[in-house]
């Protein structure tokens, strides 16, 4: 831990301007995540903004989705009637998330921006382009057991954390974002960035913006979803493999289906082509495990993690049969 | 004079201390004008340092001391008398292992240090490590724990070959680190040539006597005072390089000085368990009678110092086999020195014979209870000795029924519901029994209170509560009115509180005290204003060194393994133990549930991981370095056998802090197998193992 100036900021904007003229300057809402890296001496922020002051905690139920504020913690959203009723993936990513005292400290926003668990990542006595650009990668030919199989690049094979994001990208989620040119939308789909060339950029937010909330659409038909997550304990723990689906069924018909994946990319990995191949279809074994082959194509394992192709897929199947039985 | 065979479950006296916050940890004192060190580790595992940048460091606010090798006090720990080498002081510029103290930092705060700490450039020259056993320095230790560590009696080879039964497999377990709840803390203070150290120890005298040697003065110019200790399991067992550290920085900046480890640095030089490679060959006739057991072990140490993680000893004699054989080796890595973590040897020990003992019982198509039970030795097979006392044969029949084993279906595969296929496991638990000297002052007062007072610590197994109500029961006075006081060098000699020893030791000393003092009450004299006060101390007798002495106990357990994810669930352990006399059922019930807790954990998920490359330890945290949480763990269904042990020492238990751990994996494991038909001969047990 370095020393770190504070600031509660009383709203969005004197948030952003003080971010965007403080060199080094970071947001802190739940901290789970900063103050863990901060001890590890991988964030050396100079100015530490607390946000949680700004009102973007509310759950907010509409006629076409649910706004889920980008600080409603993340045991609230879990807790939700709504979400629990009709995102129910969602519900049970968050269930399945660390502990119950993280869950309750952290944020919608914050859990979707949270860092990797790679250990190179956090030892400053180690080698990471994530962490210093241009410094190589120690997980290629290390300890690489939790890590990528798919999105992976020379540079980084960093696993992505979070199981919400996985969630999240199933039901094609829209991310709301606060700038100082007012707010703008993106899909979260669309949202995270491959680490190619530059491991350190992680998503699409310009300096200083926020995420103000992320908003869930009903889907189209009654739906149901799951979300299972493999993992090495029951609790506390990242996924080595995990799978969010969502189904529409029409008479033993699929009539719209989409899934995501997680633990095993750099990105919540969305493979539209596989999950399009599945509808219009009556379920079955064959047609479910030729999704799952198009979903993992291009999977490339590092040594250690060589066993997450056969789990990813074996993860995937039981979701999609889950829903879909 | 009588006491029950498995004592009341009284609530621990310490309890209402612990949970309102008034129990003082080592890291609790706050001492007049005291400042805060941190220590800086080296981040290479072998190679030596180049160059340090301390001006940033220096002009830190609050920076009071940075101490380096350049210009650290010299002590030189290798010239005293005792074995040191395992202490880094801040000597030299080698490096040998992961996060070796390289630095210590002083400043007015905590923050400020931590801060000075993470200013300091260290700028390192590095070697390759070593961290493979196969390819290092390897060599035969001479003794392991006082004994021959290669034995062999009767003629195994040949008796192997001329078994028509033969099981021939390697284990491995890994390197695990203790991670007690509290981080090791130290604070140390210097007035005119005498050093109080605050410390979280299980062995004050041990602390004394290790750092009189190392700053070279009286051991009565020591006061360690350490009464509560939150979690140890052997690395608190001796004073490593923080606790010189601190006094060091307490000499150089003349104030007291605090120190506590954070918890990545808990991976550095407090201790680990050894990762052990273990090749066991048995030889069975037909009817599964042993004929031969040979026990192989390789485990490793450090670049300079050895510790032998002494698997043998679980084997050796265990069974009743006439020929036999064990051989320990050690392999020279770049990693700190291994030390001692509950149940050692006897519990990775018992996770290859074990193993080995199932994978027999498949082969000759028999019961692997009835297995045991054939072999079932009544005698020492190694000396012949009668045992002080054992019921393992009872914990079998207790834990069995329990369980319902006798419902086992051992055909592989062959339970399944839904996704999981179900598998039943049972292994046999044994742990030798230790007992040292150890010393009580007892004052009977006027008032009729009795005050027990011995220098040994309360770790969380209880042992204020078990003293004062094994004197309670023995003089048949209210257990409130018994005190027992602990936890500092002002008071008589007690044993390190490891190898559970504690409670037969000092247990003894008890027994010892009440009969002295009910003796004196007899005479109806008057009792002193001051009390009646008994200095006492116990010791081993020859009488005891005429039985063999061990605690015993079964396991069995039940596991869902899912068959398209390999992961695996602990459903059920029903266990029974022969500890001897059970002091409190309660405490003692705790330890075997701990035991047990923390032999799934490292059946199915302890590991420290070291990058093959660097030797840098890539999990040092709470996160990564897995330990079960609550939701990993079942139901645990332990039964206390009732024992009535006279020989084994006075008090009649046999310690049952660490038989609990003892075969618990290789249960998990062979119930795995039930499960799966995959043999996992290296732990931790994961889902890559069985997909």
């Amino acid at each position: 831990m370095n020393p770190f100036a504070y600031l509660r900021a009383p709203d969005a904007s004197s948030a952003m301007s003080a971010r965007l003229r403080t060199p080094g300057a970071q947001y802190i809402a739940g901290g789970t995540n900063i103050l863990d890296l901060m001890k590890d001496d991988v964030e050396r922020p100079a100015l530490l903004i607390d946000i949680n002051s700004l009102e973007l905690s509310r759950i907010d139920a509409r006629d076409d989705g649910v706004l889920l504020g980008a600080l409603a913690r993340m045991s609230d959203v879990a807790a939700h009637a709504t979400i629990r009723a009709r995102f129910s993936a969602v519900a049970m990513a968050l269930d399945e998330t660390a502990s119950p005292q993280l869950r309750n400290m952290g944020t919608i926003g914050g859990n979707l921006l949270q860092r990797t668990r790679c250990a190179y990542f956090r030892d400053p006595a180690t080698a990471c382009n994530k962490r210093v650009p241009g410094s190589g990668c120690g997980a290629i030919g290390g300890e690489n057991r939790t890590h990528a199989i798919l999105g992976t690049s020379d540079r980084c094979i960093a696993t992505h954390a979070s199981d919400l994001a996985v969630a999240l990208v199933a039901f094609d989620a829209i991310v709301h974002i606060v700038s100082s040119q007012g707010m703008r939308t993106v899909p979260i789909r669309a949202f995270y960035r491959l680490p190619e060339a530059t491991p350190q950029l992680e998503n699409t937010l310009a300096p200083g913006e926020l995420i103000a909330g992320v908003f869930l659409p009903f889907p189209p038909f009654p739906a149901r979803s799951t979300y299972i997550k493999v993992r090495d304990r029951a609790q506390y723990e990242f996924a080595l493999s995990s799978a969010a689906v969502t189904v529409s069924m029409q008479s033993g018909m699929i009539a719209a289906v989409d899934f995501a994946l997680g633990g095993i990319a750099t990105v919540p990995w969305h493979v539209p082509a596989a999950a399009a191949s599945l509808i219009g279809q009556t379920p079955s074994t064959e047609r479910l495990e030729n999704a799952a082959t198009t979903a993992l194509e291009g999977t490339r394992g590092y040594g250690q993690n060589d066993f997450k192709i056969v789990l990813a897929r074996r993860t995937l199947i039981r979701a999609l049969a889950a829903v879909t039985a | 004079m009588t006491q029950p065979l498995i004592g009341k479950a009284y609530d621990r006296v310490d309890g209402p201390d612990k949970v309102t916050g008034r129990a003082k940890y080592a890291a609790d004192n706050a001492l007049a004008e005291m400042v805060y060190a941190v220590v800086v580790p080296s981040a290479i595992a072998s190679g030596r340092i180049l160059d340090i940048d301390d001006g940033p460091a220096s002009r830190a606010s609050g920076v009071l001391a940075i101490l380096t090798h350049r210009n650290a006090p010299r002590v030189d720990p290798r010239k005293n008398k005792e074995n040191e080498a395992d202490l880094y002081l801040l000597q030299n510029d080698a490096v040998l292992f992961d996060r070796q103290p390289v630095a210590v930092v002083v400043a007015t705060t905590f923050e400020q240090a931590t801060h000075v700490a993470n200013l300091l450039r260290l700028r390192y020259e590095q070697t390759e490590p070593q961290l493979n056993m196969q390819s290092a320095k390897r060599f035969v230790p001479e003794k392991i724990f006082d004994k021959p560590g290669t034995f062999t009696r009767g003629i195994p080879i040949a008796a192997l070959a001329n078994s028509s039964h033969r099981v021939a497999a390697t284990y491995t377990t890994p390197t695990e680190h203790h991670n007690p709840m509290e981080p090791h803390a130290t604070i140390a203070r210097w007035d005119a040539g005498r050093l109080t150290l605050y410390d979280s120890t299980q062995w004050p005298f041990g602390v004394r006597q290790r750092m009189a040697s190392v700053f070279g003065i009286e051991g009565g110019k020591v006061r360690v005072v350490s009464p509560f200790v939150g979690g140890a399991f052997g690395s608190k067992g001796t004073a490593w390089s923080h606790v010189a550290l601190t006094a060091m920085a307490a000499k150089v900046v003349g104030r007291p000085v605090r120190l506590v480890l954070t918890r990545p640095q808990m991976f550095g030089w407090v201790g680990h368990r050894p990762q052990t490679e273990q090749h066991v060959q048995l030889g069975a006739g037909n009817t599964g009678a042993l004929q031969a057991v040979t026990h192989d072990v390789v485990s490793e140490t450090s670049i300079i110092d050895e510790f032998v993680e002494p698997c043998g000893v679980f084997s050796r004699d265990l069974y009743a086999v006439r020929n036999y054989s064990m051989s320990h080796t050690l392999a020279r890595l770049n990693v700190s020195k291994p030390t001692y973590q509950r149940g050692p040897g006897e519990s990775t020990g018992s996770f290859a014979m074990e193993s080995a003992m199932d994978e027999l019982a498949y082969d000759l198509k028999m019961d692997p209870l009835e297995l045991r039970l054939r072999n079932y030795a009544d005698t020492s097979p190694d000396d012949g000795l009668p045992y002080s006392s054992k019921r393992l044969r009872e914990c079998y029949t207790r834990a069995a029924d329990r369980f319902g084993w006798s419902g086992r279906n051992a055909e592989p595969r062959s339970m399944r519901d839904g996704t999981d296929l179900i598998g039943l496991g049972m292994a046999t638990a044994s742990r030798s029994v230790h007992r040292a000297a150890a010393s009580a002052r007892f004052v009977y007062a006027p008032d009729g209170t009795l005050t027990i007072s011995s220098a040994t610590i309360e770790q969380g197994t209880g042992s204020p509560t078990v003293y004062a109500q094994l004197a309670s029961e023995l003089l048949d006075i209210p257990l409130d009115r018994v005190h027992f006081v602990w936890g500092s060098t002002d008071l008589p000699f007690a044993p390190i509180a490891a190898g559970s020893q504690t409670s037969g030791s000092l247990g003894s000393v008890v027994v010892a005290g009440a009969t002295r003092l009910r003796d004196r009450l007899a005479t109806g004299e008057n009792i002193p204003s001051a009390g009646i006060v008994l200095d006492v101390s116990d010791e081993p007798t020859k009488d005891e060194a005429e039985y063999a002495t061990q605690a015993f106990g079964a396991h069995f357990v039940e596991v869902r393994v899912d068959a398209n994810f390999g992961t695996v669930k602990v459903e059920r352990v029903v266990s029974a133990f022969d500890g001897g006399r059970i002091l409190n059922a309660k405490t003692a019930n705790s330890q075997f549930v701990g035991s047990i807790v923390w032999g799934i954990g490292m059946a199915l998920f302890e590991r420290t991981q070291f990058d093959s490359r660097s030797a840098r330890i890539m999990n040092a945290n709470l996160g990564e370095y897995l330990v079960p949480t609550n939701a990993d763990i079942p139901d645990i269904d332990v039964s206390m056998i009732e024992s009535d042990d006279r020989h084994v020492n006075p008090a009649g238990v046999k310690g049952i802090g660490e038989v609990g751990i003892t075969g618990c994996a290789a249960a998990i494991a062979n119930a795995v197998y039930n499960a799966t038909g995959i043999r996992v001969r290296s732990l931790p047990i994961r889902p890559e193992n069985l997909l």
